[in-house]
């Protein structure tokens, strides 16, 4: 498992090498290290998907294959032009949605898409027609006079990907585009990043924090963590990479208090199953133990027998099949729903905040 | 070249479709120039007949000139804020991800401004002259203060938006606007004639370009300009704008290095 994947062929679509980024951490403290020697290669009219917790440096990168930032070191080409020495001719191959809203809610959504594709080169007439077209393809065609002001947080982030989508960019960034979307209008997104891979050969690379959209979605997928990757590959070789079923046991806990009786019965549970031997890559998330066995339906049995025995009681037991999920625990040590529990909550306060609005 | 002119001008556009949304601004930009007109008007009204002042004995005519470059001053120097606007709705990374004319971003925000200096030059000199001022350049002279104004824009619209692209806060861009607004404006011969002030200041002003814009605006609106003094300044002025629109253009790659 290295730092970088390298997938041969003279059809990559996206290169970067050995990228390291550092962030002036201000008044006296640390630099912030970014990228840590993150490096991938993505493969032309594929869906390669950026994947891990945050802070993990998925924008960093994203940013700086889009000319947007520079890296400290390292190379990174984007339709086989070098970031660094060609920036104008890289900008003229992409299209860039960013993790932010980017369109000016001053405009209307119209105006907002035309000015794009005028910057972009395309002529009056021609960014007036490609406006109508996306805005139908993003069911915006009724708010397509009004301002973005006034627009749902959903409606917001279709134009965003709109606007990156208006000069028929080879290769397109999307950092976190289903973000603040409704189920419907998420499937809707994903159909769309579907049909434009495989109709228009458009390289995508999209970060997320949904591991069923890059399982969906994504030809290959990198699992970042600390500004560098930890895991690489197509979902299935990730899965099939595990060895195994995932087992997750939730431990009684409820009658251990105070705290020091709860570490203490987690620890006792530990031991137990560590003589036992029969289960792989134990972690525990609060009272909640995963692990991987080779035959999960075998085990069990003995796993609960083994508790029992140590004084342990068990509120639910289950073995399934590796997920995304488990690749994920695996490679950055804490479980998707954790990581992203923080980030549920100050996305709840965002939205609390719009509708106060 | 000619992309860097189309998108000039569509960037230009584009602000000025903002503006037309905000009409609270259109009247704010009337509210100010009578109440600095009437203010200082007022309160200096007796400053004529201190002995040596000159200015044919009427402040109001005296004063115009100065709130004329007052108002490009103070507006300029905010000019930054709309930047940060734009940095922090994402629009200005939007705008460094395509390929936006740099030069192009930078002089449609200063044309925006140099627009609006215009509009606000014509009104404060529209309601001098309905208070009683009268002026004696003519439709020449009426210009080349349209032009000191534009170009006095130009030069803090520039530093403004540098500061804006190297600080990328509202309040930091604030406090060194007002912090150097003001003392340009004391420097100056604006509301004071300076052969009353002592001799520092005036040694101090000659290399201040808002006291530069303030001189040729007052010989240009007078009965008998300078007109060595009018080209010198305005030349001074020209090259300043200048520089500082090239120095701002280039704050975009430090801006770029710390996103
Ligand atoms: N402009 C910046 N200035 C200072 N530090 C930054 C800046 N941008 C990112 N960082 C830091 O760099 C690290 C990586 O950030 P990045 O935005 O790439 O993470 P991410 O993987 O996109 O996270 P998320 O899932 O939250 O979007 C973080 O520690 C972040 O605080
Ligand atoms: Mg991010």
């Amino acid at each position: 498992m290295g730092s970088t994947i390298i997938e041969s062929g003279s059809d990559t679509a996206l290169a970067a090498v050995d990228l390291h980024k550092s962030y002036g951490g201000g008044r006296g403290r640390p630099p912030v290290k970014a990228l840590d020697g993150l490096g991938f290669t993505a493969a032309t009219g594929s869906v390669f998907a950026l994947l891990g917790p945050n802070g993990a440096g998925k924008s960093t990168t994203v940013k700086i294959l889009a000319t947007l930032s520079r890296a400290d070191s390292g190379t990174a080409t984007v339709a086989g032009i070098d970031v660094q020495r060609h920036p104008e001719r890289v900008r003229r191959a992409i299209g860039f949605v960013a993790q932010r809203p980017v369109t000016d809610p001053m405009d209307t959504g119209r105006e907002n898409l035309v000015l794009a594709g005028r910057l972009q080169g395309m002529g009056a007439r021609d960014a007036k027609a490609r406006a109508g077209e996306l805005l139908d393809r993003f069911a915006l065609t009724d708010a397509a006079r009004r301002l973005v002001r006034g627009y749902s947080g959903g409606m917001a982030r279709k134009l965003d990907v709109a606007m990156g989508l208006m000069h028929r960019p080879q290769v397109l960034f999307l950092d976190e585009p289903t973000t603040g979307l409704d189920p419907q209008a998420r499937a809707e997104m994903w159909a769309e990043i579907e049909r434009m891979a495989r109709d228009e050969r458009m390289t995508i690379l999209l970060t997320t924090h949904y591991l069923e959209e890059a399982d969906k979605l994504a030809a290959r997928l990198a699992i970042v963590d600390h500004g560098r990757i930890v895991a690489g590959g197509s979902p299935e070789e990730l899965k099939n990479e595990l060895h195994g079923d995932s087992v997750v046991i939730e431990l009684d806990t409820a009658a251990a208090r105070p705290a020091a009786a709860v570490t203490e019965t987690v620890v006792r549970a530990q031991e137990a199953l560590a003589r036992l031997g029969t289960l792989r890559d134990i972690v525990m998330d609060d009272d909640v133990l995963r692990a991987r066995a080779d035959n999960g339906a075998r085990a069990l049995p003995h796993v609960l027998a083994a508790l029992e025995t140590a004084g342990v009681g068990v509120v639910s037991a289950a073995v399934a099949r590796p997920s995304l999920d488990d690749v994920y625990l695996r490679h950055t040590g804490h479980t998707f729903a954790s990581a992203q529990a923080g980030q549920a909550v100050a996305e709840r306060a965002g939205d609390l905040a719009e509708v106060a609005r | 070249m000619s992309t860097a002119i189309t998108h000039t001008a569509i960037l230009t556009g584009r602000s000025l479709r903002g503006i037309w949304r905000m009409p609270v601004f259109l009247v704010m930009n009337l509210v100010q120039p009578i109440m600095w007109l009437l203010l200082f008007g007022q309160l200096f009204k007796s400053v004529v007949d201190i002995p040596g002042f000159g200015a044919g004995g009427n402040y109001l005519e005296f004063l115009t000139p100065g709130v004329v470059m007052m108002m490009a001053l103070f507006a300029s120097a905010w000019a930054g804020t709309t930047y940060i606007q734009d940095m922090d709705r994402g629009v200005m990374d939007r705008f460094l991800t395509s390929p936006t004319n740099r030069g192009a971003l930078m002089v449609s925000s200063l044309l925006y401004q140099g627009m609006t200096t215009v509009v606000q030059t014509l009104m404060v000199i529209g309601i001098a002259w309905l208070t009683g001022a009268r002026f004696h350049g003519g439709v020449s002279g009426l210009l080349l203060l349209l032009l000191a104004a534009v170009l006095l824009t130009a030069v803090f619209g520039a530093l403004s938006n540098a500061v804006a692209l190297l600080l990328r806060q509202q309040q930091a861009l604030i406090g060194i606007s007002q912090l150097l607004t003001l003392p340009l404006m004391f420097l100056s011969s604006a509301i004071m004639n300076t052969k009353l002030s002592p001799q520092w200041v005036q040694n101090v002003a000659a290399y201040n370009p808002f006291e530069w814009s303030v001189i040729v605006g007052r010989q240009a609106l007078s009965a008998a300009p300078d007109w060595a003094s009018i080209w010198w300044h305005l030349g001074l002025l020209a090259a300043l704008a200048l520089v500082m629109t090239w120095v701002a253009t280039r704050a975009f790659r430090a801006y770029q290095r710390s996103t």
